[in-house]
């Protein structure tokens, strides 16, 4: 149970990238985990170098921005300004990308999982007669600060503020005179490089190999999808039911059965409930 | 009726190399690119025609090379049976994922459709029956004459197969539930107003195009005479017969078959020469930058070079 809520965290945590990719932008951003994974081996490759994994995955959140926004600008400049169509071959595109990613990733590192030594990992905290991980614990830590940070910056900030303003009504801010294509470039930087940072969570919280994108296809779309498009607590909460969810059906039904209940959850949510728990 | 010559043709074409042929390997290759021709056929009728993207080719594929092993093992049952339980199976399968998600967005129903792969793949691993994840070892039963061999015979029943796709993708093209479909793709909230009832035409083209690639895999354990979870629902099917009609052209019957006879045959040499990896690669390339570059596939390209050529004329 613990264990689930602390996975929770950490799901909620790779998943508010796509939170704001999918749910406020309407980017169908199925590359997302892939980003992830390369953002993993990224810091793999700095952890060669002796960098902590957390420093390093802060490192390289400047870089995704930038990635993010190279994305974002040719995605806008291929698809969402001819308009027509734009569904198919974006989803088209962002598939194929991840494919892309992920066989780069074969191809220069192999398909052997990969891991990041640092001081916490590998040793556990006891309390009360249960054996927590560190590991799992600094994830869940960063995990909080993170959607908590994230969800501060929508709300507080002008530019938070204005991302939102894009995903309620484009056409309106337009007529504001603002253009919402920058903000929509600015916060799709964000939500890649924030991306960064979750892989970097990734790696800390477990070995990572380049096909691990798919499994997490499934889990950040059920949480985002789960809590609402687009809504931070909501995405906090929903990657929680992910994991406790998880977690019971581990230890009832055994790990074979694991990777199919974000799944499971996902198609439940979408027949029941697609607009989520904290749906606008 | 030139259609009609061309398809019977192919046939003929393909008992004939099958009867006469002396290269072992060409049967071999050539029965996985005409598998190609019906997932690409299949995957065209809802995303070529109606606009929604399918990521579950692999879900449905897998399940149809199940649905044969698991009449294979209880009832001895022959291939005929087989594809055809495979293709109610599977079909079963695309009406069932198209009710719970197709009322929704197209991008939902997509990352439906990869659940759908995971969930499918998940049972089967915890399946004992048809051997879980290590998989199931199966024993072809004796080939039939005119055959000298099991994988030649394979070669003409997939070939009929992507003959029978095309035909069934052509019909549903040309008739009125092509034009709901592309009604549907345009512009689905006014096909609705104007009385195309959507879901209905959604949920056909799901069933279809879900019982063609059910049909497609269940030649697939005996081909490989084994079976095993991990590459038979392999998102790789998925994307790949995604973008075989998207490099080929979706508007049109032709484009994906010229997609997976161009893809399918560089995969196979790919394969070959150099690795499975960089063939995964050459898919994933390929896709992205024909959709960047040219949308409407090569059937496009080909009808602007011909207006091009007319116009300097």
């Amino acid at each position: 149970m613990l264990f689930g809520i602390l996975v929770g965290c950490f799901y909620a945590a790779v998943s508010v990238g796509l939170s704001v990719a999918f749910g406020l932008l309407d980017v169908p951003h199925v590359a997302h985990p892939a980003l992830m994974v390369l953002g993993s081996y990224c810091t793999y490759l700095l952890g060669l170098y002796g960098w902590d994994p957390i420093v390093a995955g802060i490192a390289l959140t400047p870089l995704f921005f930038l990635l993010g926004i190279a994305i974002y600008r040719f995605y806008y400049e291929t698809f969402e300004r001819r308009g027509s169509d734009a569904g198919v071959r974006g989803l088209a595109f962002f598939f194929g990308l991840a494919f892309i990613i992920e066989v780069g990733l074969i191809l220069v590192f192999g398909v052997d999982q990969r891991m990041v030594e640092a001081d916490y990992i590998g040793k556990s905290l006891s309390l009360g007669g249960y054996r927590i991980p560190w590991r799992l614990l600094v994830a869940f830590a960063i995990a909080l600060l993170l959607t908590a940070a994230l969800t501060l910056y929508l709300s507080r900030t002008f530019t938070g503020r204005a991302i939102k303003a894009v995903a309620q009504d484009e056409p309106a801010l337009r007529l504001m005179g603002a253009n919402p294509v920058r903000i929509k470039q600015w916060a799709f930087g964000i939500a890649t490089a924030v991306t960064a940072l979750a892989g970097a969570m990734l790696i800390v919280v477990g070995p990572v190999e380049p096909s691990l994108d798919r499994v997490y296809i499934g889990r950040t779309f059920c949480v985002v999808v789960l809590a609402g498009l687009g809504s931070m607590t909501g995405t906090l909460f929903a990657g929680l039911i992910l994991g406790v969810s998880e977690s019971i059906v581990l230890t009832l039904f055994g790990a074979s059965w694991a990777p199919a209940v974000a799944f499971g959850l996902l198609l439940v949510v979408l027949g029941i409930r697609p607009q989520g728990l904290f749906g606008r | 009726m030139k259609f009609w010559i061309g398809a019977a043709a192919t046939v003929a074409l393909a008992a004939g190399l099958a009867v006469s042929g002396t290269n072992e390997y060409f049967f071999y290759a050539g029965y996985v690119v005409l598998q190609f021709v019906v997932l690409a056929t299949a995957w065209n009728i809802l995303g070529g025609y109606a606009g929604y993207v399918n990521f579950g080719t692999a879900a449905f594929f897998g399940i149809g090379a199940y649905t044969a092993v698991v009449l294979f093992k209880a009832a001895g049952a022959p291939l005929g049976v087989q594809i055809l339980a495979a293709a109610c199976v599977s079909g079963l399968l695309g009406f069932g994922t198209g009710l719970l998600t197709l009322r929704l967005r197209g991008i939902f129903f997509s990352i439906a459709t990869v659940a759908v792969i995971f969930i499918m793949h998940t049972a089967i691993v915890n399946w004992r029956y048809v051997g879980g994840a290590t998989g199931v070892q199966l024993l072809r039963p004796p080939v039939m004459l005119p055959f000298d061999s099991y994988t030649r015979m394979l070669f003409v029943v997939m070939a009929v197969m992507a003959v029978a796709g095309v035909c069934i993708a052509r019909y549903i093209e040309v008739s009125w539930i092509g034009r709901g479909l592309r009604a549907i793709r345009d512009n689905e909230e006014a096909a609705e107003c104007s009385g195309v009832p959507t879901l209905k035409l959604k949920l056909f083209a799901c069933t279809v195009s879900g019982a063609l690639m059910g049909a497609a895999g269940a030649p697939l354990p005996m081909y490989m005479s084994f079976l095993e979870p991990a590459s038979s629902f392999d998102l790789n099917y998925s994307v790949s017969a995604l973008a075989m009609p998207m490099i080929g052209g979706t508007s049109h019957w032709l484009g994906p078959v010229i997609g997976a006879i161009l893809l399918g045959s560089i995969q196979q040499i790919v394969t070959v020469t150099i690795s499975n990896e960089i063939n995964v690669l050459v898919v994933g390339v390929l896709l992205v930058v024909f959709v960047v570059a040219a949308p409407d596939g090569i059937l496009g390209l080909l009808k602007k070079l011909r207006w091009l050529l007319r116009s300097s004329r």
